[in-house]
């Protein structure tokens, strides 16, 4: 019920940020579409299988949850700064200074959804794109653009780790 | 004082986004230019819609273009690694300047 009732309010915004300014009308329309939206999208957004289930816990740490997003977001968008300057001075120099090549990196995340965090935030940041992840044995990987010899564990992903795992396990 | 800023941060924007365009031409290969495209111009555009935001303030333009940004900050990281993903399933060679290429051995062994 919780789930049905956040994803509604979830398209209920987006729909009234899409008809902004808010009137009467926009709200009746909104709350028609948002029910007819969420009842199509509730068993995509939601995987109900047990081992994706984000862990329950207690209240202390339940709470702290936003907080850390919060923090994670802006780890995000100073690395994410750090990556453009770094991506434009490659691209800028003149012998174009790049040593690119896929690695695989060991990660030690098991949910779904912290593994989608960690790969998408890692295509926005230093010269990384990931390319595929191996659920089962835990690894992703990373094709750099960039990389120094026998590099095989990145300083980045341990630091979304540390974070992405107080958020999501 | 919010115009100057919004003014600032489309300058920011087109400029990022003019590194990415460069990088797809200069980069050797798709995955690289993958690099380029996908980071540049994401922050590049976000820039663009943020500026924007800021000489509309809440109205009907600003709260849209905040969305968008939303919208384009959760998709451009997902269609890029589908792009290197399906690129490497159908034999596209990492250029021959690459260092090391761990993915294309364990390929058969992923699903």
């Amino acid at each position: 019920m919780r789930r049905k009732i956040s994803l509604f309010l979830l398209w209920f915004f987006v729909w009234i940020g899409l008809s902004w300014p808010p009137a009467l009308v926009d709200a009746i329309y909104a709350v028609a579409v948002s029910l007819f939206v969420s009842y199509m999208t509730l068993d995509l957004m939601f995987d109900t299988s047990a081992e994706n289930k984000i862990s329950r816990c207690g209240k202390g740490k339940a709470i702290a949850r936003p907080f850390w997003f919060l923090w994670y977001v802006m780890v995000f968008v100073w690395e994410c700064f750090k990556a453009n300057i770094d991506v434009a001075y490659r691209v800028l120099h003149p012998a174009l200074p790049i040593r690119p090549g896929t690695i695989k990196v060991k990660v030690d995340l098991k949910s779904d959804i912290g593994l989608a965090f960690l790969a998408n935030s890692l295509t926005l940041t230093p010269g990384r794109t990931t390319v595929d992840i191996d659920k089962p044995s835990g690894y992703l990987y990373v094709h750099c653009l960039s990389i120094r010899d026998g590099e095989t564990r990145l300083p980045v992903v341990t630091k979304y780790e540390k974070i992405l795992k107080k958020i999501f396990e | 004082m919010n115009e100057t800023i919004g003014t600032a941060l489309i300058v920011i924007g087109l400029i990022f986004d003019f590194f990415g365009c460069l990088g797809l031409i200069r980069f050797p290969d798709v995955y690289n230019r993958l690099q380029a495209s996908a980071k540049c111009i994401t922050l590049g555009t976000c820039g663009i819609l943020l500026g924007l935001f800021l000489f509309k303030g809440l109205t009907a333009t600003g709260v849209k273009a905040l969305l968008c940004m939303v919208f384009i900050l959760l998709t451009a990281p997902v269609s890029a690694h589908a792009l290197a993903r399906s690129a490497y399933r159908s034999g596209v060679k990492p250029w021959e300047g690459t260092v090391v290429d761990e993915y294309s051995n364990d390929m058969e062994n992923i699903r």
